[in-house]
């Protein structure tokens, strides 16, 4: 029964073949296996031949136990280590038989029987085990390969994602600058409309200025005059009314200069920074900018302008060019919405704008109201909505409102609200905690 | 010789007395004051026969300086009809045509030239 020994040896050098055949280890193993595919025929033709009694069984089992050793030592076919212990069973059994025969006497049939056909068991167990195992390790192969395409296919999604991630993130930066930039542009366009009522605003007082030190310098002219006849009484009159003149230059000219102020501090960048300011005087200045600066645009409009300022007012903590900001807005809507009525109601429509100011329960509360077109009841939830603009397209950003929401509001933390009728009115009302 | 000045701004009127000071005391021309259009009008209501001359402001708060030209050579153009000055400090030439349009007789621009007024007023009088 030896033969099966050294065929179970002779397969599992095949196996080996087999195993390492479509890897690199065929490069240094090829030749080996072949070379011991043959040592293992020669050796079972010398056997064949040489031995017998028993010794014939014990030689196969040695050659087999060899080569499984030999496998199963060698790091480079681990691969096959599950194979490999199937084949101890026959080993055993074919050493047993071997011995047996070795220290028995012969025709002893009974128990040889039974061995050979235990020897053959372990030759056919060894093979359907090894079929098993085979079909196992081929389903582990290709869940394996699918493990791989999955793997494949994570990273490539991975990929995608970053990719759409890096993309959005891109895209937030882009529109974060362009907001910013909106805003300046906003800022710049509130400064447009402002230029126009600055320069009739300076231009005013500068003609007092002008036209009252030219008076002035006839007058003293006068004076001279006077006093070379003799009028003392009249030249003290002259003096008098040249002191008032130059007195109302000077009014003038401190108009002329906080005009001005007034537009640096709106040019310039929000500092920031929170100082106590006058409400009315903020309130009068900007209202007056807004109409002249509308004027401008067209001529023939006029409003009338009614302040209603409480006199009393205490200063608020306020950061006066963003609140100065936000009234120029209110105020520039306003005579907007009164022009349009103007448009559509013709000659007996006045166009009315008003301010008012008055402390109340711990806040300084502004209202600017005009009797303008009113807002529509489906448009009065947006109009705080950046880019939400009514103005034909060019005409408003959109953004007025809404960063006037977010200076009341989260700058100051106070209220904005709105009252309006279509058609007859819209009130904006600006709470500031005091 | 009587004239109406309207002009919202409140320093026009020592402006005018004082420019005017001479003629003022020789008794030659006199001057009233409004503050506004509607002023200008009641004013009128009562002494518009007194009135020679109106110079009026276009841009004021309320009644424009234009709406106020049109009430007068609507209300008061009896003859003779008041010589109507418009004033404004945007002398561009819409507003020009406007004016003249509406009936005014002359179109000063800010700042005046009080002298070149005086020469006006001076062939008025003649």
């Amino acid at each position: 029964m030896y033969f099966f020994s050294y065929l179970a040896a002779f397969l599992l050098i095949k196996d080996v073949r087999k195993a390492t055949k479509t890897t690199n280890l065929y490069l240094k193993w090829g030749n080996f296996i072949n070379v011991s595919s043959w040592v293992i025929v020669a050796l079972f033709l010398i056997t064949k031949r040489y031995l017998g009694n028993g010794f014939d069984e014990i030689a196969g089992a040695a050659v087999l136990l060899g080569v499984v050793y030999y496998v199963q030592n060698e790091p480079d076919f681990a691969k096959l280590k599950p194979v490999i212990s199937l084949h101890y069973p026959l080993i055993v059994i074919t050493l047993v038989y071997g011995i047996l025969q070795v220290f028995s006497k012969d025709g002893d049939v009974a128990w040889e029987e039974y061995i050979q056909f235990a020897v053959l068991a372990a030759f056919v167990w060894i093979f359907g085990r090894a079929a098993t195992f085979k079909k196992q390790q081929k389903e582990v192969e290709q869940i394996n390969e699918k493990n791989v395409e999955l793997e494949t296919m994570v990273a490539q999604r991975t990929a995608e994602i970053t990719q759409q991630k890096e993309a959005l993130e891109q895209t937030v930066q882009e529109l974060k600058a362009t907001q910013a930039q909106l805003i300046q542009q906003e800022k710049l366009a509130s400064l447009g409309e402002l230029t126009a009522g600055i320069a009739h605003e300076i231009q005013n007082p500068l003609n007092f200025v002008n036209n009252f030190s030219e008076v002035s310098m006839e007058l003293i002219d006068e004076m001279n005059e006077e006093l070379a006849k003799g009028d003392a009484e009249e030249a003290a009159a002259i003096a008098e009314d040249i002191k008032q003149n130059l007195e109302k230059i000077r009014h003038h000219g401190k108009r002329a200069d906080g005009i001005v102020k007034g537009m640096l501090q709106h040019s310039r960048a929000s500092t920031g920074q929170k100082e106590p300011a006058d409400v009315n005087v903020l309130a009068d200045e900007y209202l007056r900018l807004a109409y002249h600066g509308l004027r401008a645009k067209d001529k023939m409009f006029n409003a009338e302008l009614i302040t209603n300022l409480d006199a009393a007012l205490p200063k608020v903590n306020i950061i006066p060019q963003d609140v100065g900001r936000v009234l120029l807005n209110l105020f520039t809507n306003a005579f907007y919405a009164t022009m349009q009525k103007k448009k559509l109601s013709g000659n007996d429509y006045k166009p009315t704008v008003s301010v008012n100011t008055r402390k109340h329960e711990g806040e300084v509360v502004i209202t600017v109201r005009d009797n303008g077109t009113g807002i529509p009841e489906d448009v009065k939830d947006k109009i705080m909505q950046p880019f939400f603009t009514t103005k034909p397209t060019g005409e408003g950003t959109g953004l007025g409102l809404s960063l006037s929401y977010d200076i009341i509001v989260k700058g100051h933390g106070g209220k904005i609200n709105v009252d309006t009728a279509e058609g007859e009115f819209t009130e904006f009302t600006i709470s500031l905690p005091l | 010789m009587k004239i109406l000045v309207v002009d919202d701004e409140a320093d026009v009127q020592p402006l005018f007395q004082q420019r005017f000071r001479k003629e003022i005391r020789n008794g030659d021309i006199s001057f009233d004051f409004a503050l506004s259009g509607e002023q200008a009008l009641s004013y009128l209501e009562e002494r518009h026969s007194e009135v020679v001359l109106i110079l009026s402001d276009i841009n004021m708060p309320g009644m424009s300086g234009l709406e106020l030209l049109s009430r007068i050579r609507h209300d008061y153009n009896a003859p003779p009809p008041p010589v109507v000055m418009m004033i404004t400090a945007y002398g561009d030439d819409e507003n020009y045509q406007q004016a003249m349009q509406s009936g005014a007789n002359d179109f000063l621009t800010k700042p005046l030239d009080f002298n070149l007024l005086k020469e006006k007023l001076k062939t008025l009088a003649e």
